[in-house]
């Protein structure tokens, strides 16, 4: 909300200057957002008059003014398209002075010229530079013009929380001023006026609970070209408002002044009485902007007999509002409940002044006061002949004044300091609540009630905080919370997160972070087994489901590295995926999968360039050796095993399943390269996920006794079929050999010169070692002969030599 | 025995002039060999007199040792010499790169995340996590914001549909441990929050909070401006940083406060980055409202608490000097590396 400073200060006038006020407000909690001069800095220019205007002789654009400044006639050249003789203009005279300006005596085109008339850009006012600033007709001439316009003043803008509506006023602001500098708050205007016909129009609230008072005042005989006063206009101005008419103007004065909105009815459109309900869904009304609504089903209306004529505490509708030609006019003020007026704007696409308002809540007992208030100022601008000021009230439905209890005792407990009881009833007082102070089972109790302007204040810990708030949050003590020295669990069996990203970082991942909501097309593509839960109100659709994969957004961060010439890429990110439990029909919570995730991306050079480096292109085994050195940090890393296993987004003969008890946890590979063509990608990509869960036990170590005898290490090559797998030997020969065998080594692959080609030759490396004595060469031959022909059987291999 | 003088002398010589191996060898041949000349002289011992004999012996074996002595020591000089030199040869540019020295980094917001969990830990906070798909209670209801609250257009959400939402803040984290124990707790909440916001220089649609709840018998808000100052001052390594408390509302606490520090980039003497008020706002916080309690089931009367709210993505700015949030997701190489 912005608000003149001046206008404030009419009521209550601290000694503080215009910083020291605002950073009063926000230390108040009223958060000042900035504020700034009405004016720009100038000097010397007061209200002038032209006198007569005529042609330039030598310049088509310009004009020759005698302008008076109330002294002295004087001749000034101007180009402004409205400049004409009768009309009051800012005056800047010579030696008048601008930020970067100064006036001085010229010729122009051969014309003298002694100052400059102006228009409201050059005097900061606004930016409006089409002509001159036309200054009202009573303008006393040779004023200066800082003075007769009050630019002596700052436009500060409040950024109010939604609990402080009391103060989305005048009436507000100042009380708050008054209450921290301990001064008395010049009382705001608002007496009954006396009417002077009787005409009214009937109010039924049919809905009480959503308004339950509803004030009406006919005031017939208004002159709508009535112009309203400078002063008038200055302030709305200065509060970001137009002036439209004297009707809109004063109704927007008085919801500045006082905070209560009002709607003006053009009485004669008026038909049968005005009924207060909820709409029915789909009742149509045409609003005063024009735009058409329809309406849902729980919105309250102002309606006659010839249907809705406005959306209550929102806008007004057009078939009933104030026009030119308006005579006679029905003022409505009323309380609608806050329930029944939030969130209802918005929902029609909406935001208005008014219904800012009302859904945070107006004084219950301010709407007589904004009629006479509103009647005084239009009777004074526009003439007009008030009837008497109807209220329409149902009581049981309005507010009460609330009687909330106040616990000394509570206060210390809250704000961890005894504030003087003396000082506690001085608060409450200055903040105009009715405070009595009384013993209550020993205990120090304030029966608090609270104005019907602060009907926030609904319960203890609201008057702690306003206690607080004015005792001054900076004021209470500070203090390090005293706690039981207990330890924290920490389970040697769980593996932390950090240490797995710590372990990546290492091998040169970085990590990035990527929208949880991603592209549907992109991730359909990867992983098209899982239905995507859908945003209703994505920002676009790049960012429209939820992922189920870590993968689209991290091939989308490796693409934009790619193509900014990074050759090499690696990046990880943790975070969790999201999918609906299959077989359920409707979202709800309970069947949303939400499973953490850590996932990887990798393409180019196996490392950095470099003189020594390996400069060779990653492949699968890259990728899967840094999945493994993740494993190992389990301790455990046998209880993993990888499987070859199709996956929709890798390459079909380079993907594997990550399994523990039989169980998917995890997925590697490279990405399809039919995939990678479309992303546009010229070298191969590699993937890793894994499901968080699955790999953060850790197994604790178990020491076991290291043999005393040596070891003796045995190598042989064996040659099988080209699809025998690594796994698969391997296994064979654990179970073929005793436990003398204690390390089993793959030391070479050879495919090629020599060797069959649908076939391959393993180089194994075998260590035996007895626990309690040394092997002989008899014992470890008779291992070894079991070994080979347990490889001859299973897959017909042959040793090579 | 001029003659033994004169053959130690010329041995003595032909050792120190030896250039190698193979030339001391052969100076060890021609002194000391079978046919050597000390050996000759030992040979003609027999000429002498009986008596004279053993004196002439042992001279001559003493001669000898000497030879003996100074071969070994030129022997050990030169193997010296040409193990230098062979190592001298072995010399390389130390100052080459060495092998495969890349790291990676961490993420800046996980950086300051982390810190900001350490700090917490450290003083027996918990660290807990929950899910990012929540349900209307959690994320509004349960904190004291009812439907159409004037507060929850402060958190533009993204809706699955009426009931299901992506979490505004880390705050439903807390109404969950709140509803499964009983204080006393202590726990910082870390994680993904959404708002839809569109990407720009200070806005994300998707960014971080940390948030904090201690609950126990006589917590006030003396304990909760003692925590709060104690950890921006560690935060931002700084002792006397000012921090100031400043009325605010949230629906879930009251009283409610925000909290500023004194710029860390000017010192509060005003500049662009706090806007020229000397003040950076870092943190919601304030007193959990009594029905926010009663909501999970604690008794507001024999427990008081506090909790406060921070932004790591904005820490992470304002610590390393980010000047646009959206480098956060465009996890350009370049922005990364410089986190190492």
């Amino acid at each position: 909300m912005k608000f003149s400073e001046q206008w404030l200060r009419e009521y209550v006038d601290p000694p503080l200057s215009t910083q020291e006020l605002v950073d009063q407000l926000t230390m108040a909690g009223l958060e000042v957002d900035g504020f700034e001069p009405v004016a720009a800095k100038f000097s010397d220019v007061i209200v002038g008059e032209i006198l007569s205007v005529e042609q330039h002789p030598d310049a088509d654009k310009l004009v020759v003014c005698t302008v008076s400044n109330g002294e002295e006639a004087l001749q000034v050249v101007c180009g402004a398209p409205n400049a004409r003789a009768g009309i009051k203009v800012p005056f800047a005279q010579v030696g008048a002075t601008f930020p970067d300006l100064k006036i001085k005596k010229a010729r122009l085109r051969g014309v003298e010229s002694n100052g400059m008339l102006c228009s409201e850009r050059e005097l900061g006012i606004s930016d409006s530079h089409e002509g001159l600033m036309e200054l009202p007709a009573d303008a006393p001439v040779g004023t200066n013009i800082i003075e007769y316009l009050h630019l002596q003043d700052a436009v500060i803008d409040l950024d109010l929380t939604p609990n402080r509506s009391d103060c989305l006023s005048m009436i507000g602001l100042a009380r708050e001023t008054g209450l921290m500098n301990g001064m008395d708050v010049k009382p705001f205007a608002g007496q009954p006026i006396e009417p002077t016909i009787e005409d009214s129009f009937p109010v039924e609230l049919v809905s009480a609970d959503g308004c339950p008072r509803f004030v009406g005042r006919v005031i017939r005989d208004i002159d709508q070209d009535a112009v309203s006063p400078l002063w008038m206009k200055e302030k709305l101005r200065r509060a970001g408002l137009r002036s439209i008419d004297p009707v809109v103007d004063v109704t927007n004065y008085v919801m500045l002044e006082l905070g209560q909105p009002l709607h003006a009815y053009d009485l004669a459109k008026l038909t049968g009485k005005i009924m207060v309900r909820f709409s029915a869904q789909g009742e149509k009304l045409t609003l005063l902007d024009g735009s058409e609504v329809e309406t849902h089903a729980d919105t309250l209306l102002i309606t006659d007999e010839s249907g809705p004529i406005g959306l209550a505490g929102v806008m007004g509708g057009l078939s009933t509002s104030v026009t030119a030609g308006t005579r006679d006019i029905f003022l409505e003020g009323a309380y609608f409940a806050p329930t029944a007026i939030a969130g209802r704007a918005r929902s029609y696409g909406m935001s208005t002044d008014a219904a800012h308002r009302f859904e945070r809540g107006v004084d219950w007992e301010g709407q007589v006061r904004a009629i006479e208030r509103a009647t005084e100022l239009l009777l004074a601008i526009a003439g007009g002949q008030p009837g008497p000021t109807i209220e329409t009230v149902d009581s049981h439905e309005l507010p009460t004044e609330q009687t909330v209890e106040l616990r000394a005792s509570r206060i210390t407990r809250m704000l961890g300091i005894e504030i003087d009881p003396v000082m506690v009833g001085d608060i409450l007082s200055r903040l105009g609540f009715h405070a009595m102070e009384m013993e209550e089972d020993d205990e120090l109790t304030w029966e608090v009630s609270a104005p019907s302007h602060r009907f926030d204040i609904q319960i203890e810990a609201d008057l702690v905080e306003e206690i607080s708030r004015v005792y001054g949050y900076n004021n209470l003590p500070v203090r390090t919370p005293e706690t039981r020295l207990s330890m924290a669990p920490r389970s040697e069996t769980q593996l932390s997160l950090n240490r797995l990203k710590d372990q990546l970082v290492a091998r040169g991942y970085f990590e990035a972070v990527t929208y949880s909501f991603v592209d549907a097309g992109l991730q359909g593509t990867l992983d098209p087994a899982q239905e995507p839960i859908s945003l209703a109100n994505p920002l676009s659709s790049e960012m429209s489901v939820m992922r189920t994969t870590i993968w689209a957004g991290l091939l989308n961060s490796l693409i934009y590295n790619v193509n900014r010439q990074q050759p090499r890429v690696r990046l990880f990110e943790s975070g969790l995926c999201f999918s609906q439990l299959p077989n359920q029909a409707a979202l709800q919570f309970d069947n949303i999968s939400q499973v953490k995730k850590l996932a990887g991306v990798s393409c180019g050079a196996r490392q950095g360039e470099n003189w020594a480096n390996d400069t060779q292109a990653i492949d699968f085994y890259d990728i899967k050796g840094d999945v493994e050195s993740l494993l190992a940090l389990t301790g455990d890393p046998a209880a993993f095993s990888f499987a070859a296993e199709s996956h929709s987004a890798l390459h079909p003969g380079q993907s594997a399943a990550i399994k523990k008890d039989g169980e998917v946890v995890g997925w590697l590979g490279r990405l399809d390269p039919r995939i990678q063509q479309t992303l546009d990608i010229r070298h191969p990509i590699y993937l890793f996920e894994l499901n968080i869960d699955s790999v953060i036990t850790k197994k604790v170590a178990q020491h076991a006794a290291m043999s005393r005898f040596p070891e003796v290490r045995r190598d042989i090559a064996v040659i099988v079929d080209e699809s025998v797998s690594a796994s698969a030997l391997f296994s064979c020969i654990e179970e073929a050999a005793d436990d003398t065998l204690q390390n089993l080594k793959l030391f070479d692959v050879y495919q090629g010169k020599g060797i069959d080609p649908n076939r391959k030759s393993l180089a194994l490396g075998l260590t035996f070692q007895h626990h309690s004595r040394t092997l002989t060469d008899d014992e470890i031959n008779s291992t070894m002969e079991s070994i080979v022909s347990s490889l001859v059987a299973s897959f017909g291999a042959s040793l090579r030599n | 025995m001029s003659e033994l003088a004169d053959i130690l002398s010329s041995a003595r010589n032909a050792v120190a002039g030896a250039a190698d191996a193979a030339a001391l060898e052969d100076v060890r041949v021609k002194y000391l060999g079978k046919k050597g000349e000390l050996t000759g002289l030992l040979k003609s011992l027999g000429k002498l007199p009986a008596e004279e004999r053993p004196a002439a012996g042992a001279e001559i074996n003493k001669a000898k040792d000497i030879v003996q002595q100074e071969i070994a020591a030129r022997k050990d000089e030169l193997e010296q010499a040409s193990l230098g030199d062979r190592l001298k040869s072995e010399t390389i540019d130390v100052t080459l790169p060495g092998r495969n020295a890349d790291i990676g980094a961490l993420h800046p917001v996980t950086q300051v995340l982390r810190r900001m969990e350490d700090f917490f830990i450290g003083v027996g906070y918990e660290v807990v996590e929950g899910p990012e798909i929540e349900d209307d209670y959690h994320n509004f209801e349960a904190l004291n914001l009812p439907e159409h609250h004037p507060a929850r257009a402060m958190h533009d959400t993204f809706y699955f549909n009426p009931e299901i939402l992506l979490r505004t803040h880390t705050s439903p984290v807390q109404v969950r441990v709140m509803e499964s124990r009983q204080p006393p707790i202590r726990i910082v909440c870390p994680g993904r929050v959404y708002r839809v916001d569109p990407p720009d220089p200070s806005h994300l649609p998707m960014f971080h909070q940390l948030e904090g709840l201690v609950i126990d018998r006589n917590i006030s808000f003396a304990d909760l401006k003692g925590t709060v100052i104690e950890f921006l001052r560690v935060f931002f390594e700084k002792e006397d940083l000012e921090v100031r408390f400043r009325p605010s509302y949230f629906p879930f606490t009251e009283p409610s406060a925000e909290v500023d520090v004194q710029c860390v980039h000017c010192s509060g003497a005003g500049c662009r980055v706090c806007s020229h008020t000397g003040w950076l706002e870092v943190m919601g916080s304030g007193m959990v409202h009594p029905r926010v309690l009663q909501y999970s089931g604690i008794d507001p009367e024999e427990f008081t608490g506090f909790a406060f709210g921070m932004g790591p993505d904005r820490l992470a700015m304002l610590r390393y000097g980010v000047d646009d949030l959206r480098h956060y997701l465009d996890n350009d190489l370049r922005f990364l590396g410089q986190f190492k």
